[in-house]
């Protein structure tokens, strides 16, 4: 913000033609952009090579590379390539989407409460996917599938309570977390329909949990990825003219409906496919957007807010695996006593201004 | 309607429910054996014991309806909130993680050490929710409210996860718990409980005058010689009782303290006084009645009461949300 106002006093003072002084005035900004995205890379390759090499074993950075490399070190091999490498890729890879999703979900709603795990989206996935998991006794794709079906219903219901208007009100908040808590309930009556075992892995994996991540998830979550995310970043780029009202912004030539209905679709994508891995792990969606908007105040930073999601996973995952030792605690224990503290605090700085209608 | 007649209805319905609740059931039995049984003669003891587990359903069931209804309504009028209730505030999950705190690290094992544990969480919650609440603009209170109530929820089942997920024996007894069940427990412990129960009853049927002097604002109850402070203290601390008490028995049931006083006020207009008395007595027939459909809708198995409220109770809040003016 203060680079933005310092260039935008120099364009008001300096004598040079107004067009050189808005093209520097838009530098800051960009600069700016270009600083934090290469900070957040800098960070997570950090924390990725953290996540995988220094666990519970150690493994030196030079015997990593010759493992990448296909030689094989007993015991290292199997720890790097079975365990903390595939956790650190997925945690960037299902951070990430959760990230860009929950960003992408409050800038086109408007309002910085409506991330998908906050409205229930999230949990509508996981019961969908728990009923898979319990009931059909179904894994891989199908739960992906399933958990798909759900966020989409969830995602439905609620975009048909915000009517014309397009904003999250503080009703539709309401309903989502109604519609969540009703969802909860389904998924405790079929944890206690499991066997004690089945109930855990369950537990498990609704806590949000990195324990037990194949290279098949890993690619499948990698496909997603690649399809989805580009495309949001793109849609993403438009969604501020939303911000003028439907009317003005279908002036300006955007097709507001197909807009928004490709922005829902690629976000429910986005979340559906993680949550069938890893499980709902808490708030990061709802974390991510407000970060990002912080580090690049001004524009719609799904980009950054998705590389913020995988950092603040992968960080989590490290943190969850080492706190209490012996134990693996699942991530999204960690996420959720992070977020927590955040909501309220939130709440207690939303100012008047926020959307509330 | 006449208050005389709400409560009539209200006392039919509860009479309709225990009755019920004794006949129906996945085992079936015949109403002549199950009247033998209640009234002492003499049974075959396979009956004799389906009975008696029905008969200690029941009584449950009505305790932890009676508790929570009345929490609900105590809670909606003292924040002049429409959808403040005990689940939704997150006071349900201070009271089970503080529960499941006790049993994995205090070793508890009574109702009353339950009851004691789930208090303190309850406590905790309600100051920190209401002071939250507090800080948000008056406008967005329902918002906040909820929010900071999802909140809490999330940070305590992550925490409960966390004990949980090291603890397959705790994990085994407390997924049974936390859904929210009157079945299986021994209807002794309403006994155990009384005295918080009864408490918790008399601070919250006696708030009526107080929470109609607080729905014309603070200033102006102060003016009609409220003792505000003092009186909202009191019917707080009734209100939180008896949603401790309850979760402690039954574990956390959702959504009753927001369905049955709405549903009253919605028949007998806003009169505080007439709303928790009647809420008091239409409560206990609603999670019996939970109950009983819990029993029969996916047999041979049974479907916990409190997921039945939940199911139930989510619909109704939508419905109260949309007509929440001002939002």
């Amino acid at each position: 913000m203060s680079l933005a106002t310092a260039g935008a006093t120099a364009a008001g003072t300096d004598v040079h033609p107004a067009q050189e002084a808005l093209s520097r005035a838009r530098r800051g900004p960009r600069r700016r952009r270009a600083l934090v995205v290469g900070v957040l890379v800098l960070l997570l390759v950090g924390l990725v090579l953290v996540r995988a090499l220094l666990g519970d074993y150690r493994i030196s950075f030079p015997d990593a590379v010759r493992i990448l490399g296909g030689t094989d070190i007993p015991g290292a091999s199997f720890v790097l390539m079975e365990s903390t490498l595939p956790r650190a890729v997925m945690a960037v890879l299902a951070g990430a989407a959760f990230g860009a999703a929950g960003g992408a979900f409050q800038v086109m709603l408007r309002n910085p409460l409506a991330s998908p795990d906050i409205l229930g989206v999230t949990v509508g996935a996981s019961a969908a996917a728990v009923a898979a998991l319990v009931l059909g006794g179904l894994r891989g794709t199908p739960v992906t599938l399933a958990a798909l079906a759900g966020a989409v219903a969830v995602a439905a219901l609620l975009l048909g309570q915000a009517g014309g208007h397009g904003a999250a009100t503080g009703r539709m908040v309401l309903v989502g977390v109604a519609l969540a808590a009703g969802l909860l309930a389904v998924i405790q009556w079929l944890l206690v329909r499991a066997s004690i075992y089945q109930a855990q892995d369950a537990l498990v994996w609704l806590s949000g949990s990195l324990n037990s991540v194949t290279w098949a998830e890993i690619l499948r979550m990698l496909v997603v990825d690649a399809v989805l995310l580009p495309v949001l970043l793109v849609l993403s780029g438009r969604l501020p003219v939303l911000g003028l009202g439907d009317d003005l912004a279908a002036a300006l030539g955007v097709h507001v409906l197909r807009l928004r209905v490709g922005v829902t679709v690629t976000v429910v994508g986005l979340v559906a496919a993680a949550t069938a891995v890893v499980g709902p792990v808490a708030f990061v969606g709802f974390l991510s957007g407000p970060i990002a908007r912080r580090l690049v105040p001004g524009r719609p930073a799904v980009g950054v807010a998705a590389l913020v999601g995988a950092v603040v996973v992968v960080a989590a995952d490290y943190a969850a695996a080492t706190a209490v030792p012996g134990t693996a605690l699942p991530v999204g224990v960690v996420t959720g006593a992070l977020g927590a503290p955040v909501i309220l605090w939130m709440l207690r700085s939303r100012s008047s201004t926020q959307e509330s209608r | 309607m006449p208050l005389a007649a709400a409560l009539g209805g209200g006392a039919l319905l509860v009479a309709l429910a225990v009755l019920t609740s004794l006949l129906v059931g996945v085992q079936r039995l015949d109403p002549g054996v199950v009247l033998a049984v209640v009234t002492g003669g003499p049974a075959d003891p396979g009956a004799a014991a389906v009975v008696a587990a029905r008969v200690d359903r029941t009584l449950i069931g009505l305790a932890v309806g009676g508790a929570v209804a009345l929490s609900g309504a105590v809670l909606q009028g003292l924040t002049r909130n429409p959808i403040a209730e005990p689940g939704i505030l997150g006071l349900n999950s201070g009271a089970a993680l503080a529960v499941v705190l006790g049993i994995r690290f205090l070793g508890l094992t009574s109702v009353t050490g339950y009851v004691v544990a789930a208090l303190v969480g309850t406590v905790v919650v309600a100051l920190l929710v209401q002071s939250l609440t507090l800080m948000a603009p008056r406008s967005e209170a329902p918002v906040s409210m909820a929010l900071a109530g999802a909140a809490v929820m999330a940070l305590a089942q992550s925490l409960i996860g966390g004990v949980l997920v090291t603890d397959r024996g705790s994990f085994d007894s407390f997924r049974f718990w936390q859904v929210g069940s009157v079945a299986g427990r021994d209807a002794g412990q309403v006994l155990d409980v009384a005295p918080f129960l009864v408490l918790g009853a008399v601070l919250a049927l006696t708030a009526g005058p107080t929470l109609n002097a607080v729905a014309l604002g603070d200033d102006l109850a102060r003016g009609l010689g409220q003792r505000v402070v003092l009186h909202r203290g009191l019917a707080a601390g009734g209100a939180v009782l008896l949603a401790a008490t309850a979760t402690a028995l039954a574990g956390p049931i959702a959504f009753v303290g927001l369905v049955v006083p709405h549903l009253v006020r919605a028949l007998l207009g806003v009169d505080h006084r007439r709303v928790l008395v009647v809420s008091a007595v239409v409560g206990p027939a609603f999670v019996v009645f939970a109950d009983i459909v819990g029993r029969v809708v996916a047999p041979p198995s049974e479907v916990q009461a409190g997921i039945v409220c939940a199911v139930l109770g989510a619909p109704v809040l939508v419905l109260v949300v949309r007509r929440v003016k001002g939002m």
